[in-house]
């Protein structure tokens, strides 16, 4: 088989929650196990863990759907009329017709829109928009028509460590070259542009270093990037000639008071012309997390800054060879953007349940926080952002020694225990990158706060057993 | 440096030189110009009052409309407050309720697992068997994907390996549907042309299976044999004993054998019967039916149902090595899972109102009318295009295309060459400019050197299809007149 696909790992679906299914078949057998049930707190799923949809959202899609639903007295005028406005730009005025390569028209502006008001003013060009199916789809695509190469003059692909998994695997899938840049965890996981050059100075002499990947919020990590870090982030990138890739499908999951999300257009935009007429750039967003948790609906969009026309070509052209992006997607996609407004009918209830999903995650993000260093070998940075904890675990030398044994990370064999005691699945550090000799896991905060907290005493307490060996052999 | 504009990162040099060879023309150059005629100011009346868009296999934008059914099953999993609803009958309800339980959460919103929700997996399985007679089919040989073209990506993702003479190639049939084509260039694959016997309706001829590969062996390594059952562009629909002997060849040649059967519903002429490759190979026994390797696809895009949107499909893998299974799924996982609602929709294919139930009727109703409506139009567009002299049009036995073959005089040739457009695309730009019909030339899906096609959807309503069909023969007469 092809090489390339062999060599993709995903942490995040691997080999953990393969175990962690396998264990749910045996419970379903009835096997006893020390729990009753696997709590999957591997994946940023909000809904699977009991988050509730907005209303409003799933009322304009089912009217989309079966728009017999318009004459309904149950619902509310303003989610008909954007229901109504969406079908009208659909082929057919249908959810069924595939849509523009790039998306539904009328979405797209809504997008741009979002953005100009979003960024206080800076402008958005429709044109620049492209929905996706996800925003996974639009990184993979755009790293896709990025590299090129051969040998030492191989696309060289700047992610942080710790990643989400999903660069790693595209670049892994490409053959692009892989250069890695630290976080720095004992500043918060912030980025130092210092880090930043190192990088890029070493991975000059095996391969053309030519992108650079930021996320933020960062995934695994939560951090949130100043604004000062942005522009030096932007100023390297223009020196250096990197094409900037900003990840920004947690901004609205910010949760301390003093943290802010910038967005990198925003302030490419304000640095001036010679930045912001110059970098080349590519931000992402997605209905999967925020307030919405709409994952199944493999909804996103990425805006392009400074493509050449023709790689605006090329781009259209490699996306249509795959139609369209789900069109219910784009729809929610197209809610996210254009959200009941105050004086509307829905915004009263749209507002309270977006608000009551935001500060029940940052509670949660607090919580884990707490709780987490709480426990003696377990140091937890503050969760600024994201919906995830990614805290260090101290691993004792004859574990290590263990796991090494079983060829397996430690961090592998750390979340392996832990699921056979307690049926919580968390993915281990070594999935997302981290400082040699240390070691993480990453789990989310999405489970109702009640039972966050019983999973957090259930780690405290396995984590005292495993530091006192108890729970593994040498 | 100019103006303080510097070089870019990416441009057309620095980029990905295997996405510069791509090309798919059902959204291609013929495209881009009607787009651009669509938006243009007429300064003078213009020919015609709209662009019709015949491009695409796209039902509901041509005025088909959805099953009442399913977009009645879609809204109550996507707003469960509808399960209390009078105005939704009960079958619905209950599928909803079946199909949410199967949800993480019970959310729409929720990933599913990256193969797609277990429970769909296995209706799809059980759908397979009933439609094949009884042969059994696993449900963890399902991969639910969005729209079949994702899944026949992927499983050509895998199958690419190898460097120079060991290259992996991938023999498709000429005419294709060009997502073969633009795949392999993406992949840096070699393609394969066999070429389908326009005298033969189309058919699929072993001898010609045997020349491609003896050739490509040359240069290339072949593992791949790609079918398209119903054709498209050509909509052919193979015979068994075709179907056999294509298995055969595959088994002896040790290839992959890759069946898109997208079109599975949509079979029109009196005579053709859809086989699916899986029963054929099984009911083939030894060796055959363990060993040969074999993909078959199927979307929720096309036959009555027409979700193009929705990007719901599944490939059945048969005979796939486990380990190379386990790869796949991994790379799936990467991107999550396909859309939720594809995969609901894919599931009420498999599980539609039975005899008794309250929406039985109606859906029946519906889906026979889209249908015999289809079948009604394949026959009307092979009748007109062929009463033109200059234009034959093969019987179009299933899919939702005619490709028609048209004589072009040489001074149209010459144009064209001057143009530097195949002579295809200079008549299919002729035809949109002065009709408004867009239509895509026979040179966007392969043909025999010489000859020239285009390939026209039998979707607009009835009405709207027969004027079509006058005006595309019209045009015709007077492109050749001017060209004579």
């Amino acid at each position: 088989m092809n090489p390339l696909v062999k060599a993709v790992e995903y942490a995040v679906r691997g080999p953990i929650l393969l175990k962690a299914g396998e264990i749910e078949m045996e419970l379903q057998r009835g096997i006893k196990k020390p729990f009753t049930e696997v709590i999957k707190a591997n994946i940023g799923d909000a809904h699977a863990m009991g988050q509730q949809p907005i209303t409003f959202l799933r009322q304009v899609v089912a009217l989309c759907t079966y728009p017999n639903l318009l004459d309904s007295p149950s619902f509310p005028e303003d989610a008909k009329n954007r229901a109504r406005r969406i079908l009208k730009a659909c082929g057919g005025n249908s959810l069924g017709a595939y849509s523009a390569s790039q998306g539904v028209n009328c979405i797209r502006e809504d997008v741009a829109a979002y953005i100009e008001r979003r960024d206080g003013g800076v402008p958005a060009d429709p044109d620049n928009i492209y929905l996706t199916t996800g925003a996974s789809d639009g990184i993979s695509t755009i790293l896709k028509i990025l590299v090129s190469g051969g040998g030492k003059s191989r696309t060289g692909v700047l992610i942080p460590i710790p990643q989400y998994p999903l660069y790693s695997a595209v670049i892994s899938e490409l053959d692009a070259i892989q250069v890695n840049y630290y976080l720095d965890e004992e500043n918060y996981w912030a980025l130092d542009v210092n880090e930043l050059r190192r990088a890029v100075t070493e991975a000059k002499e095996y391969c053309n270093p030519k992108v650079l990947c930021i996320i933020n919020p960062g995934n695994p990590t939560g951090q949130v990037q100043s604004r000062k870090c942005i522009e030096e982030v932007i100023h390297f990138a223009w020196e250096e000639k990197l094409f900037l890739l900003a990840d920004e499908v947690y901004q609205d999951n910010v949760y301390p008071k003093d943290c802010q999300f910038h967005s990198f257009k925003k302030v490419l935009y304000e640095m001036g012309p010679e930045y912001s007429s110059n970098v080349e750039l590519a931000s992402f967003h997605s209905t999967s997390k925020g307030y919405m948790g709409e994952c199944g609906y493999r909804g996103g969009y990425m805006e392009v800054i400074n493509l050449h026309p023709e790689i605006k070509g090329q781009l259209v052209k490699m996306l249509s060879v795959r139609l369209c992006p789900p069109v219910s997607g784009q729809a929610a996609m197209d809610i996210v953007v254009n959200p009941p407004v105050p004086g509307e009918e829905s915004f009263e209830q749209f507002n309270r349940e977006k608000e009551f999903v935001l500060s029940n995650l940052a509670k949660k993000a607090k919580l884990t926080e707490d709780l987490f260093n709480q426990v003696p070998g377990i140091h937890c940075n503050p969760l600024q952002g994201a919906m995830y904890a990614f805290p260090r675990i101290f691993i004792p030398t004859k574990a290590i020694e263990t796991a090494k044994a079983h060829k397996m990370a430690p961090d592998m064999f750390y979340c392996m225990k832990l699921l056979e005691e307690t049926g919580i699945c968390v993915v281990p550090g070594s999935g997302f990158g981290q400082r040699e000799g240390t070691y993480h896991l990453r789990m989310t905060i999405l489970p109702p706060v009640e039972k966050l907290k019983i999973v957090l005493e259930k780690v405290k307490d396995f984590h005292i057993k495993f530091l006192e060996k108890r729970l593994f052999v040498p | 440096v100019m103006n303080g504009i510097r070089d870019k990162v990416l441009t057309l040099d620095t980029m990905n030189q295997s996405v510069k060879n791509i090309e798919y023309a059902v959204r291609g150059p013929i495209l881009l110009r009607a787009m651009e005629a669509e938006g243009r100011h007429w300064g003078v009346k213009k020919p015609f009052t709209e662009i019709i868009r015949a491009n695409i296999g796209d039902a509901q934008a041509m005025g088909q409309k959805p099953i009442t059914f399913m977009r009645q099953v879609l809204a109550l999993c996507q707003y469960p407050d509808l399960l209390s609803s009078p105005s939704f009958p009960e079958d619905a309800k209950k599928r909803a309720m079946r199909i949410l339980q199967s949800c993480e959460g019970h959310s729409t919103g929720s990933y599913s697992a990256s193969a797609g929700i277990q429970m769909i997996r296995e209706d799809v399985a059980r759908y397979i068997e009933h439609r094949d007679g009884g042969i059994a089919s696993d449900p963890d040989n399902i991969f639910l994907s969005t729209g079949a073209s994702s899944a026949i990506m992927a499983v050509l993702n895998l199958l690419v390996s190898g460097k120079g003479k060991t290259r992996t190639g991938v023999m498709i049939p000429i005419p294709q549907y060009p997502l073969y084509s633009a795949t392999l260039a993406e992949f840096d694959a070699v393609q394969i042309n066999y070429y389908l016997n326009e005298e033969h309706y189309w058919g699929l001829d072993v001898a010609e299976l045997q020349r491609a590969l003896e050739q490509a062996k040359a240069h290339c390594q072949p593992r791949v044999l790609c079918v398209i059952n119903p054709g498209n562009p050509t909509g052919q629909v193979l015979s068994r004993e075709n179907i056999e002997a294509v298995i055969r060849f595959a088994y002896e040649e040790h290839l992959f054998l890759m069946a898109d059967e997208v079109y599975q519903d949509n079979v029109y002429a009196e005579g053709s019967q859809f086989h699916s490759f899986k029963k054929v190979l099984m009911e083939m026994g030894s060796p055959y039916a363990q060993q040969l390797e074999l993909a078959s696809f199927h979307s929720c895009s096309k036959g009555y149902m027409g979700e193009c949107g929705f990007r719901g499909g599944y490939t059945e893998v048969v005979n796939m090595d486990p380990a190379v299974k386990q790869q796949m799924l991994k790379f799936q996982s990467v991107r999550l899972c396909p859309p939720v609602l594809g995969q609901i929709l894919i599931d009420i294919v498999t599980n539609p109102p039975q005899p008794g139930e309250p929406s039985y009727q109606q859906f029946q109703q519906e889906k026979k009318a889209v249908l015999s409506g289809l079948a009604e139009k394949a026959q009307l567009t092979e009748k007109i295009l062929n009463k033109q002299p200059g234009i034959h049009c093969n019987p179009v036995q299933g899919a939702m295309y005619s490709f028609p073959c048209i004589q072009l005089p040489p001074k149209a040739l010459q144009r064209a060459e001057e143009l530097g457009q195949p002579a295809d695309m200079f008549f299919c730009i002729q035809l949109l400019e002065e009709t408004g019909i867009c239509v895509v030339p026979g040179s966007g899906f392969g043909q025999k050197d010489g000859t020239y096609h285009f390939r026209m959807t039998i979707l607009p309503p009835l009405e709207k299809l027969k004027i079509l069909l006058e005006k595309l023969s019209q045009f015709y007469a007077k492109f050749t007149q001017e060209y004579s």
